[in-house]
C-alpha cells in the first residue's frame, strides 16, 4: 500500500500526518504537491490540516479548485480511501465529497485542546479497529469546526450511519448534533475536525489516534487479500 | 468596463456568532436600538465583459461556484458601469 499526503500552500499538519503514516502504518508515503494531476499510484489519499490559501474567502474554498482535487474526486469515486483532517475536512465539504459546511466556532475562539470523541460508527474503513461507542481522546486545533448542514441532510446522515464521531462531553465548537466527523454514503471518504495524527504515541498524551491508521491499513489488506500480521 | 459589487451573507436560518458579538458590543456602547447584526463579505470585481447581460450571467456563475457557499450563504450583486 502507498499513501499520499496532499500538500496545499498553507498546509501545516502535513508533516504530522506523514510521520503518523510512517510510524504506525509503516508503508511508503509521499508528500504530493497540489499541482499533481496523477494519483493512480496511491491507495489512500490524506488531506492534512492547516490554512490552505490562508483560509481566504472561506476555509478550503480555494484549495478545492487545486489541480489535484479533480484526481481526489476521481479516486473517491473509484472507491479509494480518502481522509481529510481539519482543513482537509473543510476542503472535502467545499469540494462536495462530503455534505455540509464548517462554520466559525460558536464561541468565536480558536480551540486547541485534547477532546473526547465517541466512536459512533466502527463499521467504516477508518474506524474498524475501535469498539462501537468507545470514547477516545484526540486533540483539536481549529477556529472553524462548527459543522452545519440542513435538516434534510442531517436526517440522511443519521439514516445512513454517516456520523462517525461525536464530541463526548463538551462540544468545543457548537457543531450540529455534536458532530466531529462524518463519512460519505459509500463510507470511503471521511472528514473530521480532530487530529488523530497528533495522538499516535504515548508521549503525545494520547495514542488513541493510532487505530485510525491501523484501520486504514487493515482495510487495504483485506481488500487485497493479504493476511494481516499482528 | 463594468464593475460588479458582490455581497455575501450567512443565510437567515444560520446562526451568525460574529454578528451577535458585534450586536452585543453595540448595545454595550449605548446603541440599544440595534436588534440584530449580520456580518458578511463585500467584494468588488472589475470585469472586461462585453455587455451588462453577459456580466450578470458570469458573476452569477462566479457566486455559485466560488464566491458563496450556497449551503449556508446568500449572495446578491449589482453591476455598475465603471
Amino acid at each position: 500500500m502507498r499513501a499520499a499526503v496532499i500538500v496545499f500552500p498553507g498546509s501545516n499538519a502535513d508533516v504530522d500526518l506523514y510521520n503518523a503514516v510512517e510510524d504506525v502504518m509503516q508503508v511508503p508515503v509521499d508528500y504530493v504537491w497540489h499541482t499533481e494531476t496523477d494519483l493512480s499510484a496511491y491507495d489512500a489519499i490524506l488531506l492534512p490540516g492547516g490554512f490552505s490559501y490562508g483560509d481566504y474567502l472561506r476555509c478550503g474554498a480555494i484549495a478545492r479548485f487545486s489541480p489535484v482535487m479533480e484526481q481526489v474526486v476521481k479516486a473517491a469515486e473509484a472507491g479509494k480511501l480518502v481522509m481529510g483532517i481539519c482543513n482537509g475536512f473543510q476542503i472535502l465539504t467545499e469540494a462536495g465529497l462530503l455534505p455540509g459546511v464548517l462554520l466559525r466556532n460558536r464561541s468565536l475562539k480558536f480551540r486547541c485542546k485534547l477532546s473526547e470523541l465517541r466512536v459512533e460508527n466502527n463499521q467504516t474503513p477508518f474506524t474498524r479497529d475501535y469498539a462501537q461507542g468507545e470514547v477516545i481522546r484526540i486533540p483539536i486545533a481549529h477556529g472553524e469546526g462548527n459543522y452545519y448542514c440542513d435538516e434534510k441532510t442531517l436526517a440522511a446522515l443519521k439514516a445512513n450511519n454517516q456520523i462517525v464521531f461525536r464530541y463526548h462531553g463538551e462540544n468545543p465548537n457548537g457543531s450540529l448534533d455534536d458532530i466531529a466527523g462524518i463519512c460519505n454514503e459509500k463510507g470511503n471518504v471521511l472528514g473530521m475536525m480532530p487530529h488523530p495524527e497528533r495522538a499516535v504515541h504515548k508521549w503525545m498524551t494520547s495514542d488513541d489516534g493510532r487505530r485510525m491508521f491501523t484501520s486504514i491499513l487493515n482495510t487495504w489488506r483485506e481488500r487485497n487479500r493479504v493476511t494481516a500480521h499482528a | 468596463m463594468y464593475k460588479a459589487v458582490v455581497y455575501v451573507t450567512l443565510r437567515e436560518s444560520v446562526l451568525d456568532p460574529q454578528g451577535n458579538a458585534v450586536k452585543g458590543a453595540l448595545n454595550t456602547l449605548g446603541f440599544t436600538e440595534v436588534n440584530n447584526v449580520r456580518v458578511g463579505k463585500y467584494m468588488e470585481l472589475e470585469l472586461g465583459a462585453a455587455d451588462r447581460a453577459q456580466a450578470e450571467e458570469r458573476v452569477r456563475d462566479m457566486c455559485e461556484k466560488l464566491l458563496a457557499n450556497t449551503v449556508v450563504e446568500d449572495y446578491r450583486f449589482e453591476i455598475v458601469e465603471g
